[in-house]
């Protein structure tokens, strides 16, 4: 692992941090300044996001958001409610293009390709890249078919799919549990089950990247720390790039953390979502570089 | 009540909190009950009372003579309604032909693809909903005028019989086959698509089997619908007791309804008789056809 780099320099919204000090919350809904960025980017980059914006019927949601994430990362993103978290990770897989209305602006790079060329396809995006939601959902089937269904997609042979059943369940952790009832239906689980076989699911296509979109809200705190593990376990092959409410969870697990917030500097009809810093983990829980940063993360405010 | 409980009650009444209930509440709220009740008694009573005045009168003429041999009017004793019943049963199995994948495929349409923005899709759902209260002699006379004759000339055939009636029930099955499907939660389509299922891959294997037993349901209650419709057929000419069954579906053919009609305005007594049991059979179809729409809600409806 890279040293942390330092914060490139001190920005005025750093020396801004010294007012916080003094217990007076920041005006929070004025304008962002430019985010900071201190995240060493030599490592390979899978994504590329510069100038991302999203606009649902013309109306923006969310405002030029530029991070890199990172080949072999957990990446956190954190913020309030309406702050844009989860409508970015959605424009990672092309998600938001099932939305109506829904408009993506800027530039996101996948291993170098534009994701969102002209000629890219979206489902072959999706091929590529595993989701995982916010409630589990499983398929009304079996938990083999539903594990299977990705892989039939892709036109794998019925001799090898009891092989790549097994092996996305085992590593999703889950096969011991399920071996011996492979046939019963998905519903039949329990919710942390069932979210780890929907885990399972998306690891059958072998993504390289898995898109996880609060996963744990549902689940009680045991079921979120097999998932949790299961995460630690799984990065090593597979990116995460995880939304979530929790800010435990997001220090627990993350190695770099992007925190949003909402700009209502426009009015409280034009609720903005914004990145405001992307940092190691770490760093943005001990020493953020930016004031709004902070009180976020000591809970003045969110 | 007894005394020394009323004697507790009258003690505690100085400390109580929970003020008591108001009598005229109590009066109102049996009288909602039993308004309730009566109406539930019309129209139990009311069904009761025609089935068993059927029952009364076609059950002497309930025999196997009546599914085995043709209406007659000289063997008045032996005449059945077999023609009818053939009648039936293929006229149902053709509108199912023709009904079933033009109803869902509209559904699937009008859920899945369909912007509401447009004004188009918003003019066909208002004339679906519309379509579906039209008097079935209308149907009848549309089916005269373009089926029978007009543009597609069919004849009085089952052919004819089949695509009037089919779309006299298609609204009805693709109010239905829309209900089923929008019951499919949005969340089984993303996690299908983000598997990288294409729009129509994630239609035919995830919406389309969670939605086939509501739809199956739908589209059996429509058939039993259409099976007991006598005014668009006797529009359109279907043949009065005819001693042959249909064989094609360019046969002239007739139906239960219509063999019903038949007997029933007929003098002779013996043929009310007939009426009666031809009703009978009718209505065992109905029921056998209404519990399987049942037993299939019941035992494949998907729960989510």
């Amino acid at each position: 692992m890279n040293p942390m780099t330092e914060p490139a320099e001190i920005d005025p919204v750093r020396s801004g941090a010294g007012r916080a000090d003094e217990g007076r919350a920041a005006d929070l809904s004025t304008a962002p300044a430019e985010p900071t960025i201190t995240v060493d980017q030599s490592a390979e980059k899978i994504f590329d996001c510069s100038g991302v914006n999203v606009l649902y019927n013309g109306k923006m949601a969310v405002e030029d958001v530029a991070i890199p994430l990172l080949k072999g990362d957990i990446t956190a993103l954190i913020g309030p409610s309406g702050c844009g978290k989860s409508t970015f990770l959605r424009c990672l897989n092309r998600m938001n293009d099932l939305i109506p209305g829904a408009e993506v602006q800027g530039s996101i790079v996948y291993h170098g390709q534009d994701l969102y060329a002209k000629a890219v396809d979206p489902v072959e995006v999706r091929k590529r890249i595993g989701m995982v939601f916010q409630k589990p959902n499983p398929f009304p089937k079996s938990i083999y078919d539903n594990i299977a269904f990705g892989p039939r997609l892709r036109g794998v042979k019925k001799a090898d799919m009891d092989e790549v059943v097994e092996s996305a369940l085992q590593r999703a952790a889950l096969w011991d549990d399920v071996k011996d009832r492979l046939k019963d239906n998905a519903f039949g689980m329990s919710g942390g089950q069932q979210q780890r076989l929907c885990i399972a699911r998306a690891l059958a296509t072998s993504p390289d990247v898995l898109l996880m979109d609060e996963p744990c809200s549902a689940l009680d705190p045991i079921s979120t720390g097999k998932i949790e593990d299961l995460m630690t376990e799984l990065k090593d092959h597979v990116s995460i790039v995880i939304v979530t409410h929790n800010m435990q969870q997001a220090a627990r697990v993350s190695d770099k953390t992007a925190f949003f917030i909402v700009d209502l500097s426009a009015g409280e009809n034009k609720r903005i979502g914004k990145l405001v810093e992307f940092a190691p983990t770490e760093q943005i829980f001990s020493n953020p570089a930016d004031v709004r940063t902070e009180q976020y993360v000591t809970g003045k405010f969110g | 009540m007894s005394t020394p409980a009323k004697m507790a009650g009258k003690a505690m009444q100085q400390t109580t909190v929970i003020p008591r209930r108001d009598p005229a509440d109590a009066r109102k709220e049996r009288g909602f009950a039993f308004l309730m009740y009566a109406a539930l008694a019309i129209t139990f009573v009311s069904l009761a009372a025609l089935l068993v005045q059927i029952g009364l009168d076609g059950a002497g003429s309930v025999s196997t003579n009546l599914i085995t041999n043709f209406p007659s009017k000289i063997n008045v004793e032996s005449s059945g309604v077999k023609s009818a019943l053939y009648g039936t049963v293929y006229l149902m199995l053709l509108t199912a032909v023709f009904v079933i994948p033009v109803g869902i495929g509209t559904a699937i349409y009008l859920e899945e693809y369909a912007d509401r923005k447009q004004w188009w899709n918003r003019l066909i759902e208002v004339n679906i909903q519309n379509l579906a209260s039209v008097p079935s002699v209308v149907y009848g006379l549309l089916g005269l005028a373009f089926i029978v004759r007009g543009p597609l000339s069919l004849g009085r055939t089952l052919l004819a019989g089949a695509i009037t009636l089919g779309l006299l029930v298609l609204p009805v099955v693709i109010i239905v086959a829309r209900e089923a499907i929008r019951a499919v939660p949005p969340s089984i389509r993303d996690g299908s698509l983000a598997l990288g299922a294409t729009k129509w891959q994630t239609i035919w294997k995830q919406v389309l089997p969670g939605s086939i037993a509501g739809i199956a349901t739908g589209v059996i209650l429509a058939l039993s619908r259409a099976i007991g419709e006598t005014a668009p057929l006797i529009v359109i000419g279907a043949a009065v007791s005819p001693r042959f069954l249909p064989d094609g579906i360019n046969s002239e053919f007739t139906a239960l309804p219509i063999q019903i009609f038949a007997f029933s305005k007929d003098n002779d007594p013996r043929f009310l008789e007939l009426a009666s049991a031809t009703i009978i059979v009718l209505m065992v179809l109905l029921l056998a056809m209404n519990s399987v729409a049942i037993y299939l809600r019941n035992r494949f409806e998907q729960k989510w």
